[in-house]
């Protein structure tokens, strides 16, 4: 830890309170975009932080800048109102920095005590693990946290939530001082929130400084003292939980100025080209029903996990429903997978470029014919010269930057990345293109021609499904937007109905 | 918004270019240099009868070996293929007990090799098992089969005619299976390079959830592929018992781990999703004249094992080596 105190950088906001570990003007930069400009946020002893902002406000961003996984570009970090620099995970750790995500790795056929302590086991004599006192520690950790759990047992034997205990335990393990919390009730039930929230307030009364990450904003109001929210990278607003409403948060939150500048559309739509019906999937989705137009885009809203991408997938054909008929320009459709999809002009944009959306080891000509090859080439055999002129063809519609078409689609930017993705679909001639997070990760300027090409493709009479957890993204592009939560359409709003603050109230149930 | 129209090149480096600086002209280059060596050290060496007999050393492998480099390019394997011999052998020999003649006897080997590709090719498909886990099971059953059936004896007595496909020469030197061997390396390299088939292996091998995502029927190209190799071992089979005669059942054991040798020295990557038909080719002869090279010099058993041995290790740390070198 650098001790120099002729550097100390005046932090105090002027609530007096000393914080442990703060962040002040951040900046981090990846290629193409901004992820963090100038931001800062104070840690408190004792005190819940709660962060909040919407899907790339730049969130993870600060928690990776926190635990040492990202470096920061510009800005100081400071531990006791020192200036300290965390180049290495390890040395956030030494600093009592300690986070517990949504989905923790741990190991099923180890020992609670094992997976605890695994990497920072205490040692006995010749360096050996000392088996006893680590049990021990566990045992006191668990207590700590009001986890009965025998640190012995095996972890394949505990259940998801005890699991997450043992996550937490583990996070705990090495003497924190800050303890940041991503989202940590995702996964749980009511009652093992409950529970969690009793953890928290433990935490806080032994002096430690939580950050708290959710998008829920009854925990927020539950639990937290004070409030920091994000917007597009910056920091907007900060303050005691007291002083604040949620409709304050939720301004905040979204911003009154949609700040990206979308394409002018006359919508225009045709006649009906997809009716689904009562759609249900056992776990995830359930009695979802809409109709669509040509040269419509319809949106749907919602937050992570209200089951919009699982309702897509069932209609590419990825997983099956378990009830609902969808037609397809009045024609009753079966598909029972993405190839019935495709022969059936439904395609899908996948959120995940890298794993579903593009074969990234492939050249970019080989990626856009991929759906099509059956079209172009001659009785099962490849026609090269078709292929690189259909990849041609649609490739420069998008506009793609890349060096030559025989490029591996891996090489390129996020943003010409999901051109590839989308020019393969449009190559196959589609009725619906369904687009989930089309500009995630991408950078501003493909972000554009990406919604520039989304208008364009409904001008032509193409019915467009966008999923999308950017509310000016929503706003700028749709005709109509769908808000889905817990798997459910909670609420169908036109053009004119819709506002940030009716789309967020809808989609978190408040 | 296309006002800017600009034309993006197909390649950059041409077709050529791309194929002097592949791992299979290296190969080609080893290949030519065990050759000099080979006929340098043994005055026997370049005589083409001996060379002739030589190709019976790779060529029924590197029949199943075609097969097997799709499969591991799609990201599968299949350790059974030599228990599919034996049982298809086994399955043969009964049948000459039984006085089928050599048509009989040639759809009983072919029909034998598909039923094993397809129950491993079900289990993998349908059932959702690792590939590997399945086929060293199936390797056991099998060949297990023939041990049950044979005991420590052999079948023998079959028909003239059948001897043809193992022991036939169609012109001169040229032997039958070298023929064979021939025309199944042209039916692979045209169906993996030039057909929609073949992009989809390499689409699979390369990111099968991005190819199920794209349209492709994962499943049912991964069938097909262990079919494939049934069949090949079923054809395999054939030209093994015409040329030894008989059937014991401990026939080809060991050829899965030099087939897959020779797959991966033809720089196919175990990973999946890349490799080449003609690599294979390559490598069928380099792993041929080596082991006849070996042969010629009286060099004892197992000593050629460590050679083969060695050779395997080489293949494994010398893509690393050539990536290297080609970063710099």
């Amino acid at each position: 830890m650098l001790k120099k105190p002729d550097t100390f950088l005046p932090t105090d906001d002027g609530t007096g309170e000393t914080a442990v570990l703060a962040l002040d003007g951040i900046t981090k930069r990846f290629p193409g975009v901004i992820a963090l400009s100038g931001v800062s946020l104070r840690l408190i002893p004792g005190k819940v932080t709660a962060l909040i902002g919407e899907n790339g406000a730049g969130k993870s961003t600060v928690v990776k800048i926190l635990t040492g996984i990202y470096q920061p570009d510009g800005g100081a970090m400071l531990v006791d109102e020192l200036p300290t620099v965390f180049p290495a995970p390890q040395v956030a750790a030494e600093h009592g920095v300690t986070a517990i995500h949504q989905e923790t790795v741990l190991f099923d056929e180890l020992s609670v005590a094992e997976n605890i302590f695994l990497g920072h086991a205490p040692r006995g004599r010749f360096g050996l693990i000392d088996l006893k006192a680590m049990i021990a520690r566990s045992r006191d950790i668990l207590e700590s946290i009001g986890a009965g759990i025998d640190p012995e047992q095996k972890l394949k034997d505990l259940g998801i939530a005890k699991k997450h205990l043992v996550a937490i335990a583990r996070a705990l393990s090495i003497d924190a001082r800050v303890v940041i919390m991503d989202e940590p009730t995702a996964a749980l039930s009511h009652k093992e929130i409950e529970e969690l929230y009793e953890l928290v307030e433990s935490l806080k009364s032994q002096g430690k400084a939580i950050l708290f990450i959710s998008h829920k904003f009854d925990e927020i109001f539950r639990i937290a003292d004070n409030y920091t929210v994000f917007r597009d990278g910056q920091m907007i607003g900060k303050g005691a939980m007291a002083d604040v409403s949620e409709v304050d948060l939720v301004t905040m939150m979204v911003g009154r100025d949609v700040s990206q500048i979308f394409p002018q559309r006359a919508s225009n739509p045709g006649e009906t080209v997809l009716k689904v019906e009562g759609y249900a999937h056992p776990t995830e989705f359930e009695d979802i029903s809409f109709t669509l137009r040509k040269g419509q885009i319809l949106g749907f809203y919602g937050l992570v996990g209200a089951g919009r991408s699982e309702f897509m997938q069932a209609l590419f054909g990825i997983t099956r429903p378990s009830r609902g008929r969808i037609e397809i320009d009045g024609i009753t459709a079966q598909i029972t997978s993405p190839a019935d999809a495709i022969e059936n002009g439904i395609v899908y944009v996948p959120e995940d470029r890298g794993q579903q959306g593009a074969i990234l080891d492939l050249p970019i000509f080989q990626n856009v014919t991929l759906p099509s090859l059956g079209r172009i080439s001659g009785n099962g055999f490849l026609k090269l010269a078709q292929e690189f002129a259909l990849a041609r063809e649609y490739t420069e519609r998008l506009d793609l930057r890349a060096a030559s078409l025989d490029t591996h689609v891996g090489t390129l930017s996020g943003g010409n990345q999901q051109k590839v993705v989308i020019a393969k679909w449009l190559a196959t001639r589609p009725k619906v293109i369904i687009l989930d997070e089309p500009t995630k990760g991408v950078d501003i300027g493909s972000k554009a021609a990406v919604h520039e090409f989304m208008a364009e493709l409904a001008a032509q009479g193409l019915a467009v499904i966008m999923v999308s957890s950017e509310i000016p993204e929503i706003l700028g592009m749709s005709d109509r937007v769908i808000v889905m939560r817990e798997g459910r359409i909670v609420t169908e709003l036109a053009q004119g109905d819709m506002r940030p603050e009716t789309l967020v109230r809808h989609a978190a149930g408040i | 918004m296309n006002t800017s129209s600009r034309t993006i090149p197909d390649r950059l480096r041409s077709p050529l270019e791309q194929r002097l600086k592949s791992w299979e002209t290296l190969l080609l280059l080893v290949a030519i240099g065990i050759f000099v060596a080979n006929s340098l050290a043994s005055p026997y060496f370049l005589n083409a009868w001996n060379l002739s007999d030589a190709t019976f050393n790779f060529t029924e492998k590197a029949m199943i070996a075609f097969a097997m480099a799709l499969l591991i390019i799609s990201g599968e394997i299949d350790l059974s293929v030599a228990s599919i011999i034996a049982l298809a052998s086994t399955a043969m020999g009964a049948a000459v007990q039984m006085g089928v003649g050599t048509p009989g006897l040639v759809l009983i080997g072919l029909g034998v090799g598909l039923l094993c590709g397809a129950f491993n090719g079900v289990l993998v498909t349908r059932f959702g098992l690792p590939s590997i886990v399945v086929t060293i099971g199936t390797m056991s059953l099998f060949r297990g089969i023939s041990y049950i059936v044979l005991g420590d004896q052999a079948f023998r007595g079959y028909p003239a005619s059948f001897s043809w496909f193992g022991q036939g020469y169609v012109w001169w030197v040229i032997s039958f299976e070298f023929v064979l061997f021939a025309i199944i390396a042209v039916i692979y390299a045209v169906l993996l390079h030039k057909t929609n088939f073949g992009r989809a292996v390499y689409a699979i091998g390369n990111n099968a959830t991005g190819a199920m995502f794209s349209g492709i029927r994962v499943q049912r190209v991964k069938f097909t592929l262990f079919l494939l190799t049934g069949l090949m071992s079923g054809i395999a089979a054939i030209c093994l018992t015409a040329r030894l005669g008989s059937t014991r059942p401990s026939i080809a054991t060991g050829w899965e781990l030099e087939i897959v040798t020779m797959v991966v020295l033809g720089g196919v990557s175990i990973l999946g999703g890349s490799g080449t038909i003609v690599g294979v080719v390559i490598a069928a002869f380099v792993m041929g004249l080596v082991t006849f090279g070996l042969g010629l010099l009286n060099v004892p058993g197992i000593v050629m094992s460590i050679v083969i041995g060695a050779l395997l290790i080489g293949v494994i740390a010398l893509p690393r080596l050539w990536s290297m070198w080609r970063a710099r």
